[in-house]
């Protein structure tokens, strides 16, 4: 099976879906000769041609409204906004518009499009470069939201949300893009090539959306998980010595509840983790649903690690994002109650 | 019936890429002096032509030539030709920094200098810039100290804004220097409000937006024109095209649009390009325009005509996409190097005092990074407290934050 980096997966998604479907449509800025500054789109307009894949202006509005206009014309458009950060302009077009239209239109007009950005944060890329939003848009009715931990993952969740009836945002957490990150920020990455899951069939494949996946098998606390958390997570399971089960959500809407459910009930304990900020986070959805399903099983207090309530910083970069001995804390805390 | 044949979409691409030969033979380049200057309190719409030339004073000669000349005193000329050899020396070193490690990331202003150098000349204290990243001209001309500016750079213990920021995105209010977003586009608009406050007030302050060629795409730049042609903002609203947005040449933003200064002419704005390579010529449509703002004449749109020759930022390797000589062949030169001839010309200057004063400038810019080093870089060093990190955030820190800044034990 061949290798590859969550870049190359994402890519490979997006080449299958390309060739499999001619409604397939990728843009966005600096998507089309150069690839994008990830280079997640490298190739395709060579392979494609300049109408399937192109440069956008500097507009997230256009290009998702221009999206939404491609879908209700019958294309598949699955468009790319550089960073997360800049996915303000267009937030109109996604909460107002594309998560509306199939109701509204009680199904006349629907939007099948995905919206791929890179999320998070652990690049000192400071607060336009850093942001984890998924909490504003699991907050919206209509959209359905994907955040991919690894390149197999991230090939088969893409080709399912590029094949999703509805409006998918899709968030790349962009420091998993080499290479797993633990957090540990002062120890090398290992590249994908050394890792299982960056073994990636080459062809059509697709993982189901609303699939949760445990990552770690455990008996003593459940680690609610998405994203770079994933590998924080196990990290800070490792360096504590406790025996934490981890679940990679994968997909926060819809959310595999059976999966937390069944995990919850057998471990009676359970830390929920994102890089996102506390306050109204995805993290807090978490945390009431396992209070509404497991409430009798809880041994300790959910416990919640996340980024603190303020801008992403610069220079304090590593104080802000979520580490593994701040987790690791949690799952002490879950333990002691 | 009448039979069609199949639409096809239309994708603009740059007439060249990486391993043709550069060409800007599209770009038609009046010559330096033959744009007259109309009154400021000209009516737009009898000056709807300059939306399509290009204003220059410096021939090819170094002379200025025609109306727009002489704004400027001969050591106004010679300080301004220490800014732009300032704020090139400014970016050499930061780059090398970056590349040391000493801070995460930078962004230079090569070939763009006079853009923002000349501008500031012509705005006065109280005023207000709304500047992108690519304007630390505004700061160096101001007068700001480059040790602050290293001190941002560095995120380090004497940085103004405690690390908060990606390195070049100052703030100063002090210096008319509003505090840099890093989202496109947000602040042309603000400008406009910031413009409109004066004038609500009475004042006689005026103020400044800037924005680049591909940034001209956000919905922002257009509610700034709307905004700023209703209310009549006593504005200057700057569009630096440099001709690439990232990997995106400007024909992707720009459209069908003649010029990016052409916009201007569907809300009734007086709209001018000028050689933004021509450091007398930004000045003298500047001044222009700020005169217009500060008499109530309203706003003015300004297209600066240059080139980047470095990468979009240290991120970036631009000979993915386009002609690595391509920058030789920018027809309009390089600022720098257009105002010392002209100075020598009329024998204000010299080859030995240029490289004297070159030499005399990168020593002050090393003693200034000696002395921000002091405090500390991005990975060593003094560094702003996690404290900082939690202030800040609003005028009185509210409980939650306060358990959470605790909770992190600072
Ligand atoms: C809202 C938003 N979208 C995208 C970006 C990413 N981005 C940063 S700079 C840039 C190109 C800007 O080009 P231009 O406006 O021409 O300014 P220049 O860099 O050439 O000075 C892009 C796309 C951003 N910072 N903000
Ligand atoms: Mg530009």
């Amino acid at each position: 099976m061949p290798r590859m980096t969550m870049i190359e997966a994402i890519r490979s998604a997006m080449d299958v879906s390309m060739g499999r479907d001619e409604t397939v449509v990728v843009f966005g800025e600096d998507v089309g000769y150069f690839g994008g500054v990830f280079r997640c789109t490298a190739g395709l307009q060579q392979k494609y041609g300049k109408s399937r894949c192109f440069d956008a202006p500097i507009s997230e509005l256009g290009i998702v409204g221009t999206a939404i206009g491609m879908a209700a014309y019958g294309l598949k458009p699955c468009v790319e906004v550089q960073f997360a950060d800049y996915v303000y302009p267009a937030y109109d077009q996604i909460v107002s518009e594309a998560a509306r239209i199939r109701y509204r239109s009680n199904g006349q007009f629907t939007c099948p499009i995905v919206i791929r950005m890179p999320t998070g944060g652990g690049i000192f890329g400071g607060q336009t470069h850093s942001q984890s939003p998924e909490a504003l848009f699991t907050h919206v009715s209509g959209l359905k939201v994907v955040v991919p931990s690894n390149p197999r993952d991230a090939k088969g969740l893409l080709i399912a949300a590029i094949e999703d009836p509805d409006p998918v945002i899709f968030l790349e957490p962009k420091r998993l893009y080499n290479g797993p990150f633990d957090g540990h920020h002062d120890r090398p990455v290992t590249p994908w090539s050394k890792h299982e899951f960056g073994e990636v069939p080459e062809d059509h494949f697709t993982v189901p959306l609303g699939k949760a996946e445990i990552r770690r098998e455990g008996a003593a606390v459940t680690v609610l998980a998405y994203g770079t958390m994933v590998y924080v997570a196990q990290a800070a399971a490792e360096d504590t010595g406790i025996d934490a089960e981890v679940i990679d959500l994968r997909t926060l809407l819809p959310l595999d509840l059976d999966a937390i459910v069944k995990s919850v009930k057998k471990t009676g304990r359970c830390v929920v983790v994102h890089e996102a900020t506390l306050t109204s986070g995805f993290g807090a959805e978490l945390a009431a649903l396992v209070q509404e399903h497991c409430f009798y099983h809880l041994e300790t207090p959910i416990q919640r690690v996340t980024g603190w309530d303020t801008p992403y910083p610069h220079a304090q970069e590593w104080d802000y994002f979520p580490g593994p001995r701040r987790v690791g804390e949690a799952l002490v805390a879950a333990m002691e109650g | 019936m009448m039979e069609y044949a199949p639409l096809s979409l239309h994708v603009p691409e740059p007439e060249v890429r990486p391993g043709d030969t550069p060409d800007f033979s599209r770009v038609v380049i009046p010559r330096a002096g033959s744009v007259a200057r109309p009154p400021v309190d000209v009516d737009p719409k009898d000056i709807r032509d300059l939306a399509y030339s290009i204003i220059r004073v410096l021939n090819r000669d170094g002379e200025a030539v025609g109306d727009w000349a002489g704004t400027l005193t001969d050591d106004e000329l010679k300080e301004g030709l220490r800014h732009m050899m300032t704020l090139r020396a400014f970016d050499a070193r930061m780059l090398t920094a970056q590349r040391q490690g000493k801070t995460s990331f930078y962004m230079q202003h090569m070939g763009e200098e006079a853009v923002s150098c000349a501008f500031r000349r012509a705005m006065e204290p109280g005023d207000m810039n709304f500047p992108t990243y690519r304007q630390a001209g505004l700061l160096i001309a101001g007068g700001y100290p480059m040790v602050d500016m290293m001190n941002q750079i560095f995120s380090n213990e004497a940085d103004p804004i405690k690390g908060r920021q990606l390195p070049v995105m100052y703030a100063s209010k002090e210096h008319g220097f509003f505090s840099i977003s890093g989202n496109l586009g947000t602040q042309f608009v603000q400008a406009v409000g910031w413009a409109m406050a004066s004038a609500i007030r009475n004042d006689t302050r005026i103020a400044a937006g800037w924005i680049g060629d591909g940034s001209t795409a956000e919905s922002d730049f257009h509610a700034a024109l709307v905004f700023a042609s209703t209310y009549r903002a006593p504005v200057v609203l700057n569009i630096v095209n440099n001709q690439w947005a990232i990997s995106t040449y400007q024909g992707i933003a720009r459209g069908g649009s003649g010029t990016f200064a052409a916009r201007g002419l569907g809300f009734g704005l007086p709209a001018l390009r000028v050689d933004g390579n021509d450091y007398l010529a930004v000045h003298a449509v500047a001044k222009w325009a700020v005169e217009r703002a500060r008499r109530g004449l309203g706003p003015t749109l300004v297209e600066y005509v240059t080139y980047r020759v470095g990468a979009h930022s240290t991120s970036d390797d631009p000979s993915a996409y386009r002609p690595k000589t391509e920058s030789d062949a920018w027809p309009l030169g390089d600022p720098v190097i257009r105002l010392r001839n002209h100075l020598i010309k009329r024998g204000l200057w010299s080859e030995d005092r240029h490289k004297q004063m070159e030499a005399e400038i990168m020593d002050g810019v090393v003693a200034a990074q000696k002395e921000a080093e002091r405090h500390g870089t991005l990975h060593s060093g003094g560094k702003p407290s996690v404290r900082d990190m939690f202030e800040g955030v609003y005028a009185e820190m509210p409980p939650h934050l306060r358990r959470q800044r605790q909770k992190a034990g600072v």
